[in-house]
Parts: structure tokens; sequence; C-alpha cells
């Protein structure tokens, strides 16, 4: 690595969040400027993708609990909710999340006397989070969903007949079994949202001061080149890196999961997916 | 469309809605509708024609093939699938410039990329300079086509892989022994058979390639997006039906659009399901005899 390249990664590293160098380079576009701008951007799908997964495993697994239950007033709304999250475009998502967040009052809104700002529901940080986190909530809903359908009867049959019951029998046998189950389905849903993350900057949601995400960036070097065949495969790269990293967190737990079964420590197996 | 609608500024209530929605802008993005169809009409069986020779590519007993077909169904695991949009429509189209300009102008001397630029001679160009407005819409379609075609072609050789893989071995076993050759058996016993293993894997493939229309957006189509945007925006009093920022009331259509399809979708994919599991040795197909 030439001294040049160090002085690059001093300059973007942290472009894409406001650090550093303010303006993005203009001509020559070394490869140097290629991987650490491109990697700057990294930064903000793996923002997204965390956040997005630790809020809504607890809303998906609230999500599944409602789907599951009898009473109607409280099934209902979780079927809409999942219905209208994994049955329209992510991308129509953000547009329309967006357009609501810019009709919010300006001023904020007055609630018991108290002002609430909404001007940083607009920027993407905020906005497309919760956009993200929501859909991905619905598609992990539905997939708790399917795991608690399925698990065994006998479990639950040997935690009566200990005395569990209530949350106890929720919390120590229903839950941890279902997650067991999910795992592996939960695992792709987890590849899949850091996938989607790459939406957000081509979906309404304005980069403010060219800060992005890893493919706006890729973006901006193949529009000013004019060649895909650099920047793109730099993405693909990053994105490989990522999938791995994720594959090799969900693996640690579910061998946690899996640890009380003798041999059925299963490997995960990827099975790719695309937009939803 | 109606003649009512001759001066927009006397009309009040439902006769000015009715108005404003047949204009011809209006008409125009009605017609979009019919774009995301058409996309979706001719990338479906296209991809799966992709697929097919993909999933085939990957089964062959010639290395090289083989290393092909497995290479195209390994692309698209890991990649974010924009990526690939992105990546595919501009360089599908200068893939197409550089091999007409190969034919075409093989006494052309000067680079074709000059730093950040990419000039091919003026006969080479796609399409021509001098071609109309609609050559350069269908162009652009085109390779959005293909685009997603490659895509999901990938997807699609995945899940014929596995569908393949999953036909009973103790079938192929029984064709030979009836002195089939390796193509009779392939055609006639295997491919009819492979269907239901991947009718499951292809009605997700579906799910997801209608949700994933709306990126035609991105390739430069004007899509229903596209149109949701422009009209939706605000328009001040110089246009003939002012109004406010209208974007919201546009996008939930298109939400709605998409909900109603997926649901459609959704019920006649459980319908063929059902046909095709009848004399089926599955357990749906056993429930189907009772």
């Amino acid at each position: 690595m030439s001294v040049g390249c160090w002085d690059t990664i001093a300059a973007y590293a942290f472009r894409s969040l406001g650090y550093g160098e303010r303006l993005l380079p203009r001509e020559g576009f070394t490869l140097c400027e290629h991987f650490t701008l491109i990697g700057s951007g990294l930064i903000w799908n793996v923002y997204f993708g965390v956040l997005a997964l630790i809020f809504g495993f607890f809303l998906a697994t609230a999500v599944a609990l409602g789907k599951a239950t009898a009473n109607p007033l409280i099934r209902k709304p979780c079927e809409w909710f999942v219905f209208v999250f994994r049955g329209s475009p992510l991308f129509i998502q953000f547009f329309f999340a967006y357009q609501l967040f810019v009709l919010l009052p300006r001023d904020g809104i007055e609630i018991f006397g108290i002002t609430a700002e909404t001007r940083w529901l607009t920027r993407a940080w905020a906005g497309a989070l919760i956009v993200l986190f929501l859909n991905t909530a619905a598609y992990s809903a539905e997939i708790f969903y399917g795991a608690l359908q399925s698990v065994p009867r006998g479990d639950m049959e040997a935690a009566e007949a200990y005395g569990l019951t209530g949350w106890n029998k929720f919390r120590r046998i229903t839950w941890p079994t279902m997650l067991r189950l999910a795992w592996p389905a939960y695992t792709n849903e987890a590849i899949f949202l850091f996938h989607a993350t790459t939406l957000v900057y081509f979906s309404g949601f304005p980069a403010w001061q060219q800060s992005g995400d890893a493919l706006y960036y890729a973006n901006y070097f193949a529009d000013k080149t004019f060649n895909p065949f650099v920047a793109y495969p730099i993405v693909a790269f990053y994105f490989i890196l990522l999938t791995l990293t994720v594959i090799g967190l969900f693996s640690i737990i579910n061998k946690r999961l899996n640890q009380h079964l003798p041999g059925e420590r299963k490997r995960i197996r990827y099975r790719p997916q695309l937009i939803r | 469309m109606f003649e009512w609608c001759a001066d927009p500024d006397t009309l009040e209530g439902f006769a000015w809605v009715a108005c404003y929605l047949t204009n011809g802008k209006h008409l125009t993005a009605y017609m979009s509708f019919g774009t995301v169809m058409l996309l979706l009409a001719i990338t479906a069986p296209v991809s799966l024609a992709f697929g097919f020779a993909g999933a085939t590519a990957a089964r062959s007993p010639v290395a090289p093939l083989r290393w092909l077909g497995k290479g195209y169904t390994a692309i698209v695991r890991g990649v974010p699938d924009i990526v690939f949009f992105l990546f595919f429509v501009i360089a599908l189209d200068q893939g197409f410039e550089w091999m007409r300009h190969q034919v075409l102008c093989p006494d052309w001397t000067e680079p074709i990329r000059q730093g950040s630029d990419f000039v091919v001679c003026p006969a080479a160009k796609l399409p021509l300079s001098n071609a109309p407005q609609a050559v350069h819409e269908v162009y652009g379609f085109f390779l959005a086509v293909l685009t997603f075609a490659i895509v999901f072609g990938a997807f699609a050789a995945n899940i014929l892989f596995g569908a393949m893989r999953a036909v009973p071995r103790a079938q192929m076993e029984t064709a030979e022994a009836y002195g089939m050759s390796h193509r009779q058996a392939f055609w006639r016993v295997l491919i009819p058979q492979m269907w239901i293993f991947a009718l499951p894997g292809l009605s997700n493939l579906w799910m997801i390639l209608v949700k994933a229309t709306p990126l035609l957006f991105l390739l430069g189509v004007e899509d229903i997006v596209y149109w949701a945007r422009e009209l939706g925006g605000s328009k001040g009093p110089i246009f003939d039906y002012p109004h406010p920022d209208w974007s919201l009331w546009y996008f939930s259509a298109l939400l709605v659009f998409y909900l109603g399809l997926t649901r459609v979708s959704e019920v006649v994919l459980g319908r063929i399901t059902r046909k095709l599991s009848h004399g089926q040795a599955t357990v749906a197909g056993e429930a189907l005899r009772g």
C-alpha cells in the first residue's frame, strides 16, 4: 500500500458519517479511493442492518405470539401487519414512509404541552431505520409464527407435567424451542435484511452532504467513470464479507440453541433470496 | 377525456376529480401499470428458461459446462440483487455497443475507454443517435428485462437444480431399466416429475419478482414509481389542475396495487400447487385422495 493510500484512508474512511474531506474525489479515481469510500459507506449498511435486526427481533416475537392467539382483537391486527409489510415492495414502503414523514408539521407536534420534534424522521438514519425495523419484524414474525406452530406437542406436555405454566413455560420451553426451529430461516432473513439496506439511498431518502451507504458511493463512482466493472464488484466483495460474518455469528448462536441435542448441530444452509 | 373538462378552472368537487384523474398525463401513467405487467409476463418465462439452462448445465457431465452452470447459480449468493441490477444495466449496454463496435468499425483506432468516457464509433451506438424516442424507450425496457431475467434466472436455476435432485433416484433407475437413453430419461421422467418439487421455490420466486418490479424505476424506465413521483409532486397555479403535494396518496395507491397483486398470486399459486399435487406420492398428494 502506497503512502498516498494512507492519506486517502485518513481523508475518506469516515466520510459517510460526515468526517474527513468534504469534497468527494472528482477525477483520477484510484482503486484506493474506491475501496475506502465504498467501505466507509458500508458503515451505514451495518448500522441499519444491526439496529433493525435487534429491535425487529423483539417486535417479531410479540407479533408471532399475537398471530398465534385465539382472540381476534389481537390476532387480526397482527395478521394485517404481516400481510401489509410482506405483501408490498420494500422500495414502495420507503417512498411511502418518506412522504408520510415529510407531511408531518415542520415545527413538531404538540403533545401535552411538549413539542415533539419531527424533522429527524425525514432523515435516512431515523426514517429508513423505522421502515427496515417494521419490515424485518413482519418477515421474522412469519418465520417465528411458523416455528411456533411446529413446537413439538410432547415438549409442551412435558413442561406441563413439570408444573411449568404461563410465563415460566414460555420463557423456558416454548421460546427457546421456537428460536431453535426458526434459526436457519432467521439467518437467511438477517442476510436478506443487510442486502435490503442498500435500497435506502435509492428510494426517496436523500443523502445529506453526499453521506450515503456502500452502494451510494459505488453508484457515484460508476456514474462518474461510466465504468461499472470496478465499483460494483467492490460492493459485491464487501457484501460477501458481510454475509460470511453474519453466517458466522448466527451459527455460533445456532450451536448454543442446539447444544442439548446430540447430533443435531446441523450446519445452517444459506438459501439466498432476493428483494422483498 | 370528457367534454365538460375543457375549462378546469370552473370545475368543482366530483367533476374536478373525474377530470383530474382522466387528464392526459394520468392516462399515460395508467399505461405504466401495463409496463409492469408486461415486464412480469416477459421476465417470468425468460428467467425460467435461463434457470432451466443454468440447472441443466450445472448437472452436465462436461466439466467446463458444469462450472459455467455452477458459477451462474453462485453469482447471486451473498451480494444484494440491486447491485446486479445497477451493474448489468450499464454493463450489458456497454457490452452490446462494444460488440457492435468490433463488427461494424474494425478500422477504428482510438481507444474505447477515454478517461471517464465510453466512446464507440457512431454506427455502433445503441440505439442510433438519430433513432426516434420510442426506440430509446424500447431499448431501455429491453435492457431492463434482460437484467431481470439474468438475475432471476440465477435464482430459478438454484431452485430447479434442487428440484431435479429431489426426484427419487429410483425413478431414473427404472427409466434406465426400461432401456431409455440418458436424454429420454431426462425429458420423459425427470422433467415431468421435478415441477412439484420446484413449485414452492418458484412460487416464492414469483412473489419476489412481483415485489422487485418497482426497481424498474432505478433502471431508468418510466414505470409506476416514476409516475407516482411525477404526478404526486405539488402543482402550482400554472398547471391546469393545481394541487399540493399528493405523493402520499399516489404511493398508497401503489401499495394497494402491490398488495392486491401479491394476494391474487397467492390464491392462484395455491390452486396450482393443489392441482400438481394430484397423484403425487407426497403428503399433499395423499390428502387429496381421501
